[in-house]
């Protein structure tokens, strides 16, 4: 065999495990999308036929409903309360040097590192310790928690690239610190802000493990109220709701990556 | 009006105070699970006892060991399998020459890490079950009759875990494999190397940092996995984390409840602990020769 023919072949092997493994990665989220559009109540596959009803009953069922709307108020309120948090944190790790700095971005951090079982459980004894029970108020906290990482982190980056001397220049034509952190640094953040918010609400839109220990039924969220229906029946009306978390997520991603460019967020360019 | 002289930290304290106020809530709740572990359970009650350390002394029972045993073999078998199918991927990602299959590759990689658990997890029980998609394939091409049991086997939880923690390795890989100076490999290939030895002996070594703390993020990941080895495992296969939830929300026994997270948070810090001791040395390795 001449090299030139191994080197197509080989080129040509590793492409196609490449196709195999992308397949085993996206053949569950294809068969969610079939499952949904069958009239069947059992699964079966190829489906009978095409039908609509499952996704009348997913936005039709009370539970979901009230689960949906529990969810936008707690990542309302938790995406929004660790913007701020994170925001301030950010800019305090960027700009001061303090006794404890090390320790107090070990803490904010962490909730990356400790299992999510292990937060949800903490925070529900920290709940009934409170006297707040499993109520908006601790599932709020509980969240805002574990999307801190994410807000921190995002803000902290677009500090590292704001250029210094606008800041200066403000402040050395009379600008009180207030009006430059108002009229500049914070109009320059926005981008790393919004980024920070939105990927902390669809994490906190999303999140399970933790929402499960820190909810009861009147505050549960979609993925708690999801999980439950789960184990309790097994017609399709789960694969109408999943179906559209994941048309919402991958939509998002491709308009992610035409403005943002994931590869060069994820610093993943060729060199 | 008098001049004040302006403070050298303009916002300090006020930028302070909401950070401090979330780190102490967080180490009270951490301190809560702390706290619990060491307290007596008492059967039928929500309220604990005095201190004790009997729960600690507890998971020595062999039920407890074996779901410890289970979770880390879980764990070390899902990240080998997530580092060997992730490699190939992330090497496409970022030396494929068309721009059109380095986006298409980076969208279908992580568009399953933002989905949630719930969702992905779901999707395996429609791919795995006894009426599932893989059986009715398997039934159709005359290969089997009876279906074969994938749900509520440790197979079944780590095919669905590789799949989870791929899109994080998949991004790890690529990091590092763009970081790799072509040049070193052009050098390699120009002296005769013909290029499966060139990536053996280049390209591999170049990005060993990138696998080793991949695999132990996956492996840390892993070890805190919930959702699918509570729906996929379906109560046959228990991992630790499937353990604290029977004990702190079915049995209502919190103290051993706490004592299970306690472990399972030693065990993710301790390993997340070794990455970087572990590139160090590599690196080291790599600089002398």
């Amino acid at each position: 065999m001449s090299p030139r023919l191994a080197a197509r072949l080989g080129s040509g092997l590793f492409w196609a495990a490449v196709a195999l493994i992308l397949a085993y990665m996206t053949i569950p989220a294809l068969v969610v999308l079939m499952t949904s559009l069958s009239p069947s109540e059992l699964l079966e596959f190829p489906p009978s036929g095409l039908s609509l009803k499952w996704y009348a009953r997913a936005v039709s069922y009370p539970d979901f409903q009230a689960a949906f709307a529990n969810g936008l108020i707690v990542t309302a309120f938790a995406s929004t309360c660790a913007l701020a948090v994170g925001s301030a944190f950010a800019y305090l790790i960027d700009r001061y040097v303090f006794p404890g700095r090390a320790a107090l971005e070990a803490v904010l951090s962490s909730p990356l590192i400790v299992p999510h079982f292990t937060t949800g459980f903490g925070f529900l004894l920290l709940g009934a310790g409170l006297g707040i029970g499993r109520s908006y108020l601790l599932v709020i906290l509980a969240h805002v928690m574990l999307v801190l990482p994410f807000v921190i982190r995002s803000v902290y980056v677009s500090l590292r690239n704001l250029d210094p001397h606008l800041e200066r220049a403000a402040a050395n034509l009379g600008a009180s610190p207030w009006r430059v952190l108002s009229r500049v640094t914070l109009p320059l953040l926005l981008p790393g802000m919004a980024g920070g918010w939105l990927v902390a609400a669809i994490l906190s839109l999303t999140e399970f493990t933790a929402s499960l220990y820190v909810t009861a039924e009147r505050t549960q969220t979609l993925p708690v109220a999801m999980y439950t229906y789960i184990r309790e029946y097994t017609d399709p009306t789960i694969a109408a709701i999943a179906a559209l978390l994941i048309l919402g997520t991958t939509a998002l991603i491709f308009v992610a990556n035409r403005y943002l460019g994931l590869r060069r967020i994820l610093s993943i360019d060729a060199h | 009006m008098k001049h004040r002289v302006p403070r050298r930290r303009p916002f300090f304290l006020a930028f302070l105070l909401p950070s401090l106020l979330a780190a102490g809530l967080f180490l009270a709740a951490l301190g809560d699970v702390l706290q619990y572990s060491f307290r007596t359970f008492i059967p039928g009650s929500l309220d604990v006892g005095g201190f004790t350390l009997e729960n600690f002394l507890r998971i020595g029972r062999p039920i407890y060991l074996s779901v410890l045993l289970d979770t880390v073999t879980i764990s070390v078998l899902t990240a080998l399998f997530t580092l060997l199918l992730s490699y190939p991927v992330a090497y496409a990602l970022v030396r494929a020459r068309r721009d059109w299959v380095r986006t298409l590759l980076i969208i279908l990689a992580i568009t399953p890490l933002f989905t949630g658990e719930i969702v992905r997890t779901y999707a395996w029980i429609l791919v795995l079950g006894s009426n599932g998609f893989v059986n009715s394939l398997l039934k159709d091409a005359g290969l089997i009759t009876a279906p074969l049991s994938l749900l509520y086997t440790r197979f079944g939880v780590t095919v669905a875990l590789v799949q989870f923690s791929m899109p994080v390795m998949i991004i790890l890989l690529a990091t590092a494999i763009s970081h790799v100076d072509r040049n070193c490999e052009r050098a390699a290939a120009n002296l005769g190397a013909p290029p499966l030895m060139v990536f053996w002996r280049v390209t591999l070594p170049l990005t060993m940092p990138g696998v080793i703390s991949g695999t132990i993020v996956i492996f840390a990941w892993t070890m805190s996995a919930f959702s699918t080895p509570q729906l996929i495992g379906g109560g046959k296969v228990l991992m630790i984390s499937n353990l604290v939830y029977l004990q702190g929300l079915s049995t209502f026994n919190f103290p051993f409840a706490a004592v299970l997270s306690l472990l399972a948070l030693l065990v993710a810090m301790g390993s997340l602990g070794l990455i970087r001791p572990a590139i160090r040395r590599l690196e080291r390795r790599v600089a002398l020769h």
